[in-house]
């Protein structure tokens, strides 16, 4: 079994903010049915940009759950400006940390807090930059890129439990491992 | 709370007879069956008993019989053995939706050692395409291993069928029977097959403790050199207690094998029908005939295995999931995909496993809980709205 820690598996056998949320004016989705996990998080915005109240859809494992439960209990009282800065460690670190292979459950959390501060915005999220890497789960190589600075990542291995990249087919896992070397080079 | 243990195809309950026959071994009668003392010899003389009772599980003679580790050690025996036997052929054949101990094994041998594999593939029931299987059987191919039955699915394959062919065409064949073992009858005289792993830990024997039949006057080579026992075909001195519990375990197996045909059968089949019944958007992987009597896979859409699982163990209830989440990995199960079982309900797939330990009580606290968990999960997903699938 997975060793959750108690937050995660208070926040999975009661997560707050359930279900749609009447009169969310930013909502952000992520994730699909074939991928294991998504989530859909709705937000209410007031004048001054803060969120007032959160709520969350997610279909996924306990740390799926408990991340977004996480996340709609942090980001409550924050400004979006604030919201943007939030990062996949902040909801990790929020549930006393997640298992290294459960880290991706974190990600999704923040970019479908992203995803959700850009819909209230009118920004039209453009096609990723950069060149897809993984197929699969539609990862490129500039979000390895940044995954692989922003936490230190070694192995392929760890690129997959963060970014799902390289979990599917394993087709790239080669070309992953050649970008973290190239990081590593500082190129 | 009490506890509903329906994950047999994971592990079983070691039976009350089976510890009761094992503890004199263990304190008591510590003698090596080798030494040339009645001390010893008695523990030989056990162990003599125990393998003429596996023999008579399988009606195999009991020189056929060899006792490993584990049926992963059973099944890598088997296969090394295969293909040590004919070093000129360079193929070998299996099935996509095998163990581990047998699919990792082939990949190994495919990537580090040359091997040209052959993944026979399953249909959407997750029975095996056969005319495939014969097709690709050539002059260069020395092994054919194949289950019995599958662990996630419980599908049977025909393995008599296969046994005669792969007779007629001189290649040999191994089935991992670890799951097929006190669910199905298993008679090696009536089915052809050159090598059959099994395992105690599925039979209610203790866990470390497998079996490898290997036909009389098949040529083998050892995995484990070293002594004389086991005739030489498996060094190292012999886990007395465990071989003893096993001995006791083919006995009980036998004995409840028409048990696990009608009780064991309704039960799982009470289970399966009431779950299809009360919860909707379910559906069971795998073929409903040709399958153990004690397995129901069965998938519900757009909630996801782990989730079950944790929630249904607050109940008590112990099951397994083909879901990713569980083993680490992001997609569902090897054997799930394989049998193109679509996404939105195998990554929502339970496996039920009964023994004949279970009852008709426990079969109605499981749905009872089940219909509460996958509402409480349905309420939370994305993918539902209006008790539907979106």
């Amino acid at each position: 079994m997975w060793e959750y820690t108690e937050k995660v598996k208070e926040h999975f056998m009661n997560p707050r903010n359930v279900g749609e949320l009447e009169g969310a004016n930013a909502v952000g989705e992520t994730g699909s049915l074939s991928c294991g996990d998504a989530l859909k998080l709705f937000l209410k915005v007031d004048e001054n940009e803060k969120i007032v109240e959160a709520s969350f859809m997610t279909f996924g494992c306990a740390s799926a759950v408990a991340s977004s439960s996480a996340l709609t209990e942090i980001v409550k009282g924050m400004t979006l400006d604030e919201a943007a800065k939030l990062t996949n460690e902040d909801i990790s670190n929020y549930l006393g940390g997640l298992p290294k292979e459960k880290m991706h459950c974190s990600v999704m959390g923040q970019s479908a807090l992203k995803k959700a501060i850009a819909n209230y915005r009118g920004i039209q999220i453009l096609e990723k930059p950069g060149r897809i890497v993984c197929e699969c789960f539609d990862v490129t190589d500039l979000e390895i890129i940044d995954a692989v600075k922003a936490n230190n990542i070694g192995t392929a291995d760890d690129v997959t439990n963060y970014l799902k990249a390289g979990g599917g087919c394993g087709k790239c896992i080669e070309h992953i491992e050649e970008i973290i070397e190239s990081v590593k080079a500082g190129r | 709370m009490k506890i509903v243990y329906t994950d047999n195809n994971a592990t079983t309950k070691v039976a009350d007879e089976v510890i009761e026959e094992m503890l004199p071994y263990l304190g008591e009668f510590y003698g090596n069956p080798s030494s040339m003392h009645t001390f010893g010899d008695q523990v030989g003389k056990k162990i003599k008993e125990a393998r003429q009772k596996v023999a008579d599980l399988i009606n195999a003679d009991p020189e056929e019989i060899v006792f490993t580790s584990c049926g992963t050690e059973s099944d890598n025996s088997a296969i090394f053995s295969a293909i040590h036997a004919f070093p000129d052929k360079k193929h070998i054949i299996t099935s996509n939706v095998e163990h581990p101990a047998v699919k990792n094994l082939f990949m190994h041998l495919g990537k580090k050692q040359g091997y040209k594999i052959t993944f026979v593939p399953v249909d959407k029931k997750g029975i095996l395409d056969t005319d495939q299987l014969y097709k690709r059987m050539t002059e260069d191919t020395a092994l054919v291993s194949l289950m019995w039955a599958n662990n996630e699915t419980g599908v049977l394959f025909p393995i008599e069928e296969i046994a005669q062919k792969t007779r007629e065409k001189g290649i040999l064949f191994h089935t991992d029977a670890v799951q097929a073992a006190g669910k199905v009858v298993i008679d090696v005289k009536k089915t052809d097959v050159d090598m059959l792993s099994l395992s105690g830990h599925k039979i209610h024997a203790p866990k470390g403790i497998g079996v490898l039949y290997i036909k009389n006057g098949l040529k083998f080579s050892p995995f484990l050199i070293g002594g004389h026992q086991e005739k030489g075909r498996r060094g190292g001195t012999e886990n007395t207690v465990s071989i003893i519990g096993m001995g006791k375990a083919c006995e009980l197996a036998k004995k409840n094998l028409p048990v696990v045909n009608t009780a064991v059968r309704k039960l799982r089949d009470y289970l399966q029908n009431q779950l299809l019944e009360k919860i909707p958007s379910c559906s069971v992987n795998g073929d409903l005939n040709l399958r153990l009597p004690n397995t129901l896979s069965i998938g519900f859409d757009a909630v996801e295995g782990e989730s079950i699982l944790l929630m249904l163990d607050r109940y008590g209830i112990c099951a397994s999931s083909g879901s990713a989440c569980t083993s680490g990995s992001l997609d569902p199960s090897h054997v799930l995909m394989a049998m193109g079982v679509p996404f939105k309900s195998a990554h929502g797939t339970i496996r039920f496993s009964l023994s004949h330990y279970n009852t008709p009580e426990e079969m109605d606290h499981i749905i009872l809980a089940l219909i509460s968990v996958i509402e409480k999960l349905r309420a939370m997903s994305p993918f539902w709205k209006n008790g539907k699938l979106i």
